[in-house]
């Protein structure tokens, strides 16, 4: 044992020390950036806990960005993006905002993907007044009863994709659904909103089997089998991601979805279709993103330009990313400033031109009215597609400006 | 619901039980011979697997397609091996002398490093492997078809059992392996190379994990997550089954995805009237069971009480109290903090940082002082955390009462928590507490998972921001820092009056403390409930300080951090934890900016210090004091 001043006076430096280099560290980490010139486009999302739709959406809002600045930017600027990871959680996520906002000084934020993410950033920027375009999450809420006057959403809301589905479903006639979906909030909403708008679009409808499963682990084999031993005729889909390959792949091996009819949502975007190659469950009326199959101009321009610069097909997250900064640009180009209210008043009504065709910023409920492909599955060549997919505007599934503002209580 | 379909599912779970049993078998081996819990083991699992995927189907062309299958899996199991030997022998061989627990922090680190180079190397979108040629079809089963891999798998299991039982029985490296279990020192002392037995047996247990990983090739895509959902189950099995039992965890494993099966195959049940989804309960159901099986048997299924560990370095040395001139040294460093909203001024970002290093500093300070003086090492301290933040939340949003009154609500919930975990927990020893303390953690996060109506489900809550004068930055940061140091301040109390040499004598030696009057269950008792607390007290402060609070903050992830953030620091020292939380914070911040690969980069970073400081930041200072 060493003598007990010795250790005091260690204690002593160790403790003023790394004092002293904390303090140190916290002002070098923290010296703000450049002065600002361009328009400064935070964005913040999780490229590590997503990176299969993360990576595209990088390329997407990339070749948008040099567009708009090979054209001259926006109001004589080029614009600017300073992308960070949000932890996928959202204790990191605001201060990753937090950092955006004060540090970055920039002019607004976008991002996100993850719905809790995306409900933590949008009550961040309500608090701080700060515009804030959600690009991907999902969740009802955000638009609706917990929507707020500075956030805006790009992507069709899980409402809006379950309603897509939803005429396939009622046109099948079928009357023994077996629901399956991951256990959260984004697969419970999508079955709640499948169960009440298929009940009333079809009384009779019986719900013989509902299946919740833990995210990423599904027990695959179980679960189909305790589906199949339902007897369902038809089948209601959530999963996603390695959760629906595992699922796919036992239901083939046993034959567990024999006559059912399935409706599956998002299994049509390639980040989800793409994996499953040969063993894409043919049949399957899907939403998704058939980039290989929208002879529309737009979409052509943009399918080239993007195959150009990364020399790879685009995802979903491509288009998301894409259409983020394009319509961003178009929102500070209408209004004529990046002043935050100038922004919320100028998205409000926003209408913007993307590979999808034109759309616009609802000024009810801040939702987009960007669409998605509803379509079949099949399998060409070794790979899973989308067979006669059909575009369904956002605009046809979302209720109307009345009901909407019964949904949004709280919002200005 | 009819006996036939359960008799079914009960099939089907084996095979289930046997991909959680390989993944678990090599953990155990790891456990039983070097102590070290290895987290990067679910990494060796997913580099199997990747590694099946894309050798099964670039081997197949030359050798045919069976061979290419089953050759794809052998040679990914072998690589694996080889990593792990590597691994060993380049750096946990570095660690075995710095206090326990550190090389969880390196393979920690290693898990990071491993999960960037897979995407490095494979790229971020999912790859599905082929099926098993010859085994892609399904047999008839009580009217049902089980898919005849399924049906291998189960089989796979046993034998890989057997096998492993025959190695540990019959073979001289067994038998060391044994011997190792029960008394690495005594091996040692008769002159057995430990470095090559250690070196063998870590790619032995890797190799397995490798083995499990490349075998579900047939059954699910390489995927980037699999790595930590990976981990845990692997350490419910081997911990269930008892550490180091090769057949407990065989058996924990059939245990396991028995009852995840039930469950799926129950569905919607009616429970008193109530619509209850049985198939909810699978996100839990292994925690659950283990819980229950560690309140049952303190040391699993098969399992026997750990020999005390003889290598416990060298007694540390006895926490030196603050003189004069350290009070006044640790007034300017106090100082300094407490400055930070004047520069705040030109750094608006410097207290946004600050108060989360400060948070995160009582949080560390929480847990390091039951793995520290109490000897006690929590994986799953995020509990209280969790509970504090969403005790606090509830009490500001949903009751509307006022910050301080919410405040108190938080750290309230958080100490009825531990309070009644801590009871069950401080009667287990070692890794078995640390593992009950984890079960707890993912049962009550399973609960907010899923009581939307209270807790908000998997979004949380939000909104939670505090009222005047708290809604400033700096007034926040000003009490957070008060709270913190007032926490920090009792913490240093306690552990330097009667109760806090009671603690530590528990630890050292609990036959001699219970012998000399000191009752170590209860003294451990109150301890745990006392971190819980200064635990819930960050937890709020979360809470009001981000506006929001989803279940991440109670996930295993959040135990893990608070486990990195005290090692990183050092155990040894009560300034170790303050150091480590500031230290993670800041690392993490910067890090975190580097979109692309940062986790490989937070991984080398964390590995750095731990080969050039292996006891902590703290240790490392005090070293170069030393020098001079």
């Amino acid at each position: 044992m060493r003598p007990t001043s010795l250790s005091r006076s260690r204690f002593f430096r160790t403790a003023l020390f790394g004092a002293a280099a904390l303090v140190a560290g916290l002002l070098v980490d923290t010296v703000p950036g450049r002065a600002a010139e361009p328009i400064r486009i935070g964005e913040l999302n999780s490229y590590k806990s997503q990176p299969a739709f993360l990576d595209p959406y990088r390329k997407g809002m990339q070749l948008a960005l040099d567009q708009v600045n090979a054209a001259g930017g926006v109001l004589g600027r080029p614009l600017e993006l300073i992308a960070r990871d949000d932890g996928g959680n959202p204790g990191d996520a605001v201060r990753a905002a937090e950092e955006l906002v004060t540090r970055e000084k920039v002019d607004l934020i976008t991002g996100t993907f993850l719905s809790h993410v995306g409900l933590a950033v949008a009550d961040y920027a309500k608090r701080r007044k700060v515009f804030f375009l959600a690009a991907e999450p999902l969740t009802d809420k955000l638009t609706w009863s917990d929507g707020n006057r500075y956030t805006f959403r790009l992507r069709p809301s899980t409402y809006m994709q379950v309603a897509m589905l939803l005429p396939a479903a009622t046109a099948a006639k079928r009357k023994r659904w077996a629901l399956v979906y991951p256990n959260y909030e984004y697969g419970q909403s999508a079955a709640e909103t499948f169960k009440t708008l298929l009940k009333a679009a079809q009384p009779d409808v019986e719900i013989v089997a509902e299946q919740a499963t833990p995210l990423g682990k599904i027990d695959a084999g179980a679960v189909t089998q305790a589906i199949a031993d339902a007897k369902p005729d038809a089948v209601f889909n959530v999963l996603f991601g390695p959760d629906l390959a595992r699922f796919v792949r036992e239901a083939n091996t046993r034959g567990a979805l024999d006559g059912a009819f399935v409706v599956s949502l998002l299994s049509g975007e390639p980040e989800y279709l793409d994996p499953l190659k040969d063993e894409t469950p043919a049949g399957w009326v899907v939403t998704g993103y058939p980039w290989y199959a929208i002879p529309t101009p737009e979409h052509k321009a943009f399918l080239d330009a993007y195959q150009a610069a990364y020399g790879d097909h685009p995802r979903l997250g491509s288009i998301v990313g894409y259409t983020t900064i394009k319509s961003i640009a178009a929102g500070i180009e209408k209004a004529g400033s990046t002043d935050t209210e100038k922004l919320v008043a100028a998205f409000s009504g926003l209408a913007v031109d993307g590979p999808f065709g034109p759309f616009t910023f609802r000024a009810s409920d801040h939702q987009a009215t960007l669409g998605a492909y509803v379509g079949t599955l099949g399998v060409k060549e070794g790979r899973g597609v989308m067979l006669d997919p059909v575009y369904v505007d956002g605009a046809s599934v979302l209720p109307s400006d009345a009901e909407t503002a019964k949904l949004r209580p709280a919002a200005d | 619901m009819s006996l036939d379909s359960l008799l079914f599912q009960a099939v089907n779970g084996l095979a289930s039980a046997s991909g959680l049993f390989l993944v678990a078998a090599g953990l155990s081996i790891i456990f039983g011979v070097t102590r070290i819990v290895n987290m990067a083991h679910g990494s060796f699992y997913m580099l199997g697997l990747y590694l099946a995927v894309t050798l099964a189907p670039a081997l197949s062309p030359w050798i045919g397609g069976a061979a290419g299958f089953w050759g794809g899996i052998l040679v990914a199991t072998l690589a694996v091996a080889l990593l792990g030997a590597l691994v060993e022998m380049v750096l946990l061989r570095r660690l075995y002398r710095a206090p326990e627990l550190y090389q969880l922090l390196a393979t920690f680190a290693l898990l990071l490093v491993i999960s960037d180079a897979v995407l490095f190397l494979w790229g971020p979108e999912d790859i599905l492997g082929p099926r098993a040629p010859g085994l892609s079809g399904a047999v008839d089963l009580l009217g049902r078809r089980l898919p005849q891999y399924d049906l291998f798998l189960a089989l796979a299991g046993p034998a890989v059992l057997l096998g492993l039982h025959l190695l540990l029985r019959r073979t001289r490296f067994g038998r060391l392996i044994r011997a190792a279990t029960q008394d690495r020192e005594m091996v040692a002392a008769l002159g057995i190379n430990e470095a090559l037995l250690f070196t063998a047996v870590f790619a032995l247990g890797a190799g397995v994990a490798g083995l499990g990983g490349a075998l579900q090739m047939a059954r699910e895509p390489a995927n980037l997550a699999i790595d930590l959902s990976v981990l845990g189950d692997a350490f419910v099995v081997v911990v269930v089954g008892g550490m180091g039992s090769i057949s407990g965890a065989y058996l924990a494993a059939v245990l396991v995805a028995e009852v995840k099966a039930l469950c799926t195959a129950l569905g919607v049940v009616d429970i008193a009237g109530y619509a209850f989804n049985m198939s909810r309960l699978t996100l839990v159901a292994e925690f659950l069971v283990m819980a229950l099986v560690l309140i049952l048997r303190p040391h699993g299924l098969f399992g026997r009480p750990q020999p005390p560990a003889t290598t416990r370095a060298r007694a540390e040395p006895a926490p030196a109290p603050l003189g004069r001139r350290g009070a006044v040294l640790v007034l300017v460093a106090v100082a300094l903090f407490a400055a930070v909203p004047l520069i705040g001024q030109f750094f608006a970002y410097a207290p946004v940082l600050a108060l989360d290093m400060v948070i995160a500093a009582l949080f560390a300070a929480s847990l390091h002082f039951i793995m520290g003086p109490g000897g006690m090492a929590s994986f799953g301290h995020a509990a209280y955390f969790g509970l504090g933040a969403y005790g606090a939340a509830f009490a500001a949003t949903r009751l509307g009462a006022p910050t301080p009154l919410a405040f108190a609500m938080g750290i309230g919930t958080a100490a009825m928590g531990a309070t009644l975990f801590g009871w069950f927990c401080v009667r287990l020893e070692g890794v078995y507490f640390a593992m009950l303390t984890l079960a707890f953690a993912q049962i009550v996060w399973s609960i907010v998972y899923q009581w939307e109506e209270v807790t908000g489900g998997s979004n949380g809550m939000f909104g939670v921001w505090p009222q005047a004068p708290f809604d400033e930055p700096a007034g926040l940061y000003l009490a957070a820092l008060a709270v913190t140091l007032a926490g920090l301040f009792l913490i240093r109390r306690v552990v330097f009056a009667p109760f806090g040499f009671a603690l530590r004598a528990g630890r050292d030696s609990s036959l001699r403390a219970e012998a000399s009057g000191i009752p170590v269950a209860r003294v451990r008792w109150l301890a745990f409930a006392l971190a819980g607390t200064l635990c819930g007290a960050a937890g709020a402060l979360f809470a009001f300080a981000k506006g929001s609070i989803s279940p991440e903050a109670i996930s295993v992830g959040r135990s893990i951090d608070g486990l990195v953030m005290v090692l990183l620091g050092g155990v040894q020292s009560l300034m170790g934890p303050v150091l480590g939380a500031g230290g993670f914070t800041l690392l993490q911040d910067m890090v975190m900016r580097e979109t692309d690969y940062w986790r490989a980069l937070l991984g080398a970073v964390i590995l750095a210090v731990v080969l050039l400081f292996p006891s902590g930041i703290a240790g490392g200072l005090r070293r170069a004091g030393n020098a001079r």
